[in-house]
């Protein structure tokens, strides 16, 4: 891996935890609305796609987005001012933590509606080819999306009409308390590719290389014309589907649960050369500024004019 | 005798409970209604622990007592799971099958739209659909536009479909219990920010009639149909108005589908002026065709304008503010009842 590619995944990575870290402690004091489903314990996945991608490619997110926004290049100011509904939020305070968004940066939204993306990614891969452009398309989705019946008609259409889309599946082992072994036929959710003409691929989502790596060769094949993948990336949620659940669910057993992709990665990247010990300390604490900046900007931002309330219901 | 005190989740816990204890064929299906399956540590002696007992808690300790076969965990296949329910319904079991947004029906409204709730009269009536659709529907706690719409009037618009709205614990329990019973689809929506709201619960069985409303105060001057959390707005309002002399009846729709047309024109025809609160976005909900009929039906009894305090039409804000301005209160009633009740106050 390029040193500059390690240094912009580890910023990244950082950026993410301190991010969530600060939103679990905010909520917490009850300064946001609703709730926070926290993305801490899968950033590998966010940084080692989005570290393949540029502004002009687009993703579709979840409702455990604020990784991917982040990765994808949204202003992080913006997006914690929109999870505490105030004025300068990217979606004005409208959307809040489910909704974060910034299609300029190729971010179609998080997403409420659990298998939303499928076809959405889709779509955005439809434009791409029907317009000439040389760029993908990523859906992100959870493993218990992948149940969704939308799922099979999101891949299947992608794959008889050949769009550049890569489907990255997070399969943290649950959708919020219930196993992906219970609920899912399959033992994975790459081997359905099979069943849709395309490649499935499984990789260790703790491990940013690994994910980094799949998602390079999906690209190429995108590019080359020769249609979707599949990559499903194993990983944990460090914390419950939402705060305040209060996890009953876990246990002790459960595979990388003791695991964290942050250390994992910092001490590969050490070990490799590709950063110095000097600089993964000061991304550290250069993210840790970034992501307290955003809190203070974010507390400040007065709350939307009420007059908003009825704007951009239509072009 | 003072009543027990319970509140409107639990009175629909127990309503759940109370069914399937007496009925073996009613079972109860939806995502993570218990939660944790196949989790070993949550089974012992043979007895399930829930890990959530539904998001928000409304089947807490069900899968306890009636096992993994009557409360049942679905993937996240909401036109999988409903369409299995109306199969069920339609074979011999009586499901309640839960949607635990009303918002995520767009991946499950055909079994409803074109299955369940046409069955019957496609099929000559040969078939029966008991089955209780649980869902919850309304802003008001900061869940932005997927997680807050007002949809059982969309619900309502379906011929086959009936659909009840309780605004209190003793009518959640008693109306839980009668759709349960019904063999028919039913809609049975709760408003998620009056859960916590404690009211009277008898501890035994007992039905609430369906399609029937309730008069919830009574008045002569100016009646107020309202439908779930938004009665409680009405009878803010009501005491309010009552100060300045103005008499005002509240009528609690509880069945927005079919409703209770009965009730509302013979408040009207007392009163002669009526506001219709409903907090579904404005067009083509249940408060347009609850004026809409009036208008019709009572049009000469009638000495003002019908008014409807909706939503505005737009989605559901996030940001705090703008959540509030979205919701009709009493502020938005008061005004609107200025209109229609200026020469009736007292000075
Ligand atoms: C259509 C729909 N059904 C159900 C939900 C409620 N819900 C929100 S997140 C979630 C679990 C999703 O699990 P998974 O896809 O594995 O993502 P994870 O939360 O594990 O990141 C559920 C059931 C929803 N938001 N949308």
């Amino acid at each position: 891996m390029e040193k500059k590619t390690a240094l912009w995944i580890y910023q990244k990575m950082n950026e993410i935890r301190f991010f969530e870290e600060q939103v679990r402690r905010i909520f917490g004091k009850g300064l946001i609305p609703g709730f926070v489903h926290l993305y801490a314990g899968e950033e590998a996945v966010a940084t080692g796609v989005m570290a393949q991608l540029e502004d002009s490619d687009y993703i579709t997110s979840t409702h455990r987005g604020h990784g991917h926004a982040i990765a994808k290049g949204c202003d992080i100011n913006g997006m914690m001012a929109e999870i505490m509904g105030k004025k300068d939020g990217l979606g004005g305070g409208k959307g809040g933590s489910m909704h974060v968004a910034d299609i300029d940066k190729g971010m179609l939204g998080a997403n409420g509606i659990v298998g939303g993306g499928f076809g959405l990614a889709a779509g955005a891969a439809l434009s791409i080819k029907t317009l000439g452009n040389d760029n993908v398309a990523v859906c992100f989705f959870g493993d218990g999306a992948s149940n969704e019946g939308t799922f099979h008609e999101g891949l299947n259409l992608a794959s008889i009409l050949d769009l550049p889309v890569i489907f990255v599946c997070e399969n943290n082992q649950f959708g919020e308390g219930t196993p992906f072994r219970y609920a899912s036929a399959s033992e994975t959710v790459a081997e359905r590719a099979s069943a849709y003409n395309m490649p499935g691929v499984r990789v260790d989502g703790m491990d940013v290389e690994a994910v980094y790596k799949a998602t390079e060769e999906a690209i190429e094949r995108a590019k080359a014309g020769k249609g979707p993948t599949l990559i499903e990336c194993d990983t944990y949620r460090q914390y419950g589907h939402f705060e305040g659940d209060e996890q009953k669910y876990k246990s002790e057993d459960d595979p990388n649960r003791d695991r964290d992709p942050i250390i994992e990665f910092r001490g590969k990247a050490v070990e490799n050369g590709w950063i110095t010990k000097e600089e993964a300390d000061s991304i550290e604490s250069a993210a840790e500024k970034t992501i307290e900046d955003a809190v203070a900007f974010a507390e400040v931002s007065p709350l939307p004019d009420e007059s908003s309330l009825y704007k951009d219901v239509f072009a | 005798m003072a009543e027990r005190k319970i509140s409107f989740m639990n009175a629909i816990t127990e309503s759940m409970d109370m069914a399937m204890e007496k009925d073996d064929r009613v079972i109860l299906i939806g995502t993570d209604v218990a939660g944790g399956a196949e989790v070993d540590h949550l089974i012992q002696d043979d007895v399930y622990e829930d890990a959530f007992g539904g998001v928000f808690g409304l089947s807490k300790g069900l899968v306890g007592k009636y096992g993994r076969e009557r409360v049942i965990d679905t993937p996240i296949a909401e036109h999988g799971y409903f369409s299995a329910a109306v199969g069920a319904a339609a074979t011999g079991l009586r499901p309640i099958s839960e949607l635990m947004f009303n918002d995520f029906i767009g991946f499950a409204l055909d079994p409803i739209l074109n299955q369940g709730a046409k069955m019957r009269y496609m099929f000559g009536g040969k078939a029966k659909i008991p089955l209780t659709v649980r869902t919850v529907h309304g802003a008001g706690v900061g869940a932005a536009a997927q997680h807050s719409q007002t949809l059982y009037g969309m619900f309502g618009s379906i011929p086959g479909v009936k659909v009840v709205v309780p605004s209190n614990p003793y009518d959640a329990k008693g109306l839980m219990l009668a759709a349960i019973e019904e063999d028919n689809l039913i809609v049975f929506s709760e408003d998620k920010s009056i859960y916590g709201m404690k009211g009277e619960v008898p501890e035994e069985y007992y039905t609430v009639e369906i399609g029937k409303a309730s008069v919830t105060k009574e008045g002569k001057d100016l009646t107020i149909v309202a439908i779930g959390k938004m009665v409680h707005v009405a009878l803010e309002v009501a005491e309010g108005l009552e100060k300045d002399g103005v008499s005002i009846e509240v009528v609690d729709l509880r069945t927005v589908a079919p409703w209770d047309e009965e009730t509302v024109l013979e408040s009207v025809k007392k009163t002669g002026r009526l506001i219709v609160i409903d907090e579904a976005n404005p067009h083509n909900n249940t408060a347009t065709d609850v004026a809409s009929v009036v208008a019709d039906k009572a049009f000469d009894y009638l000495d003002g304008p019908i008014k409807t305090v909706c939503a505005p039409d737009t989605p559901v804000p996030f940001a705090a503010n703008l959540e509030k301005a979205y919701i009709p209160d009493a502020n938005k009633v008061l005004k609107v009842a200025e209109e229609l009740i200026f020469d009736l106050k007292k000075e």
